[in-house]
């Protein structure tokens, strides 16, 4: 979910056993050969690309987390678009039309990449209007002030960018590749958002507190961004060993968060925010910021549905698509229509 | 829902002149022109590119990984064709 994938584990892949193979293809030896051929590419840090042979396992955990990913990406279009027509000047109103669309371009190349696995968009699509397959809980929060532009910007895309970094190193090659071109265009995203709070900082009084007011509200959300914990003896209930084993993850849920925490803690000091955490105190023996408990409950409420936006974003999701439907099927049917029109001049 | 399901389409850009067209990813569309357009908007939003070729993807006929040994392997014993592989006296000049 944005770059983090929190299904229910797959059963582990094993080998294909079939008691009477019909051909070569269904026998243990070749199963093994590829299976070897796919352990060797992973070991030697190769890049997997889409026709490789590859464990049923791996290709359903990269489909998943590929398809939240992008579902995160085009419901996170919502929470900003909310502020599209009230930003406070031009400047700062294409700034926000640029991010959305990017949003929206971030979505489709994960898709693509996706598709690459032999899914297809509008499956995945179904999948998101269903319910069936998740997005990123963080866009369950409201936008209440402008200052959220700004929180999520700084805060949430910071959070994305440090889980989305590593993940240009993935093992499967169009998933990397889609977050190369991601990250380049993340880091505006967060500049952006970092200079909303920047400017409201050396605002007035109420401008202060709107920024103040945003950082409480989004900073516990996005520390969950980076998923529950995995180390120790948590680590035994999610699939980040798997994921890491696979070249999929590079990093664990709890170093990235610890990552994030040591770099947002010095710019809220810059910005003149202070982070709502009474335990944030620099431990330096451990070199690191502590920082207290994560409310989990909460998180999974608000992944599980009980956020106070996930049925509001779900239904302009889906409304948007079916609204859109009309245009689909007339483009669809002049592309019909020219190609008929075309295979007759060709015939004539 | 799904019904009108757009074909899928390669992109190609050029990003500068001198270099050739690399292929930036994939996208939907429902003819070539509205391909192109629509490449435009995903892959060049910071004017990377100053060229875009689009491609039906079922137009693609792609060597096979499962058969790379074979059909790669003529190449694989003829070292010959590489200037590395020939002795000559190391006080020639230009060569």
């Amino acid at each position: 979910m944005y770059g983090n994938d929190f299904g229910q584990a797959d059963a582990p892949g094993g080998r294909a056993t079939t008691p009477h193979p019909l051909n070569a293809a269904e026998t243990p030896d070749y199963t093994d050969a590829l299976a070897a051929y796919f352990d060797g590419l992973i070991e030697e840090d190769q890049r997997v690309e889409p026709r490789d042979a590859m464990p049923e396992a791996y290709r359903k955990t990269l489909i998943r987390q590929m398809a939240q990913h992008a579902h995160s990406e085009i419901i996170g279009m919502q929470p900003e678009a909310n502020w599209i027509t009230r930003a406070p000047s031009l400047r700062r109103k294409a700034i926000l039309m640029a991010k959305v669309q990017d949003e929206a371009g971030h979505g489709l190349y994960l898709y693509s990449a996706a598709e690459t696995l032999g899914v297809d968009r509008s499956e995945l699509l179904d999948k998101l209007h269903s319910g069936q397959q998740k997005y990123s809980s963080i866009f369950n929060y409201p936008t209440l002030t402008w200052a959220d532009a700004g929180a999520i910007g700084w805060l949430v895309d910071g959070a994305a960018i440090m889980n989305q970094v590593p993940l240009c190193r993935c093992s499967y090659g169009p998933y990397a590749r889609a977050m190369i071109r991601v990250c380049k265009e993340e880091s505006f995203h967060q500049r952006q958002g970092f200079e909303i709070l920047w400017t409201l900082s050396r605002g007035t009084e109420e401008q202060k507190a709107m920024a103040q007011d945003a950082a409480d509200r989004w900073w516990w959300p996005a520390l969950q961004m980076f998923g529950p914990p995995d180390t120790g003896e948590q680590a035994s209930g999610g699939h980040t060993a798997q994921s890491m084993a696979w070249g999929i993850k590079r990093f664990s849920n709890d170093d990235l968060r610890q990552k994030f925490v040591d770099m947002t803690v010095p710019q809220a000091q810059k910005l003149g925010i202070t982070l709502p955490d009474p335990d944030l105190a620099w431990n330096e023996e451990r070199g690191h910021w502590d920082f207290g408990p994560i409310d989990w409950d909460e998180f999974w409420r608000v992944l599980k549905g009980d956020g106070p936006c996930n049925e509001q974003r779900i239904r302009t999701r889906v409304q948007a698509h079916e609204d859109g439907a009309w245009v689909r099927e007339a483009a669809a049917a002049y592309a019909a229509k020219q190609a008929a029109r075309q295979q007759s001049e060709a015939v004539a | 829902m799904s019904s009108a399901t757009w074909p899928l389409w390669e992109v190609f850009v050029r990003a500068k002149r001198g270099l050739s067209h690399v292929h930036a990813g994939s996208l939907h569309a429902p003819d070539r022109e509205m391909a192109l357009r629509n490449a435009r908007d995903l892959y060049t939003r910071r004017q990377e590119g100053v060229s875009i070729w689009v491609v039906a993807s079922e137009d693609i006929t792609a060597s096979s990984p499962d058969e790379r040994d074979s059909f790669f392997d003529p190449a694989a014993d003829k070292v010959y064709r590489h200037p590395t592989f020939y002795d000559v006296p190391e006080d020639v000049e230009y060569l």
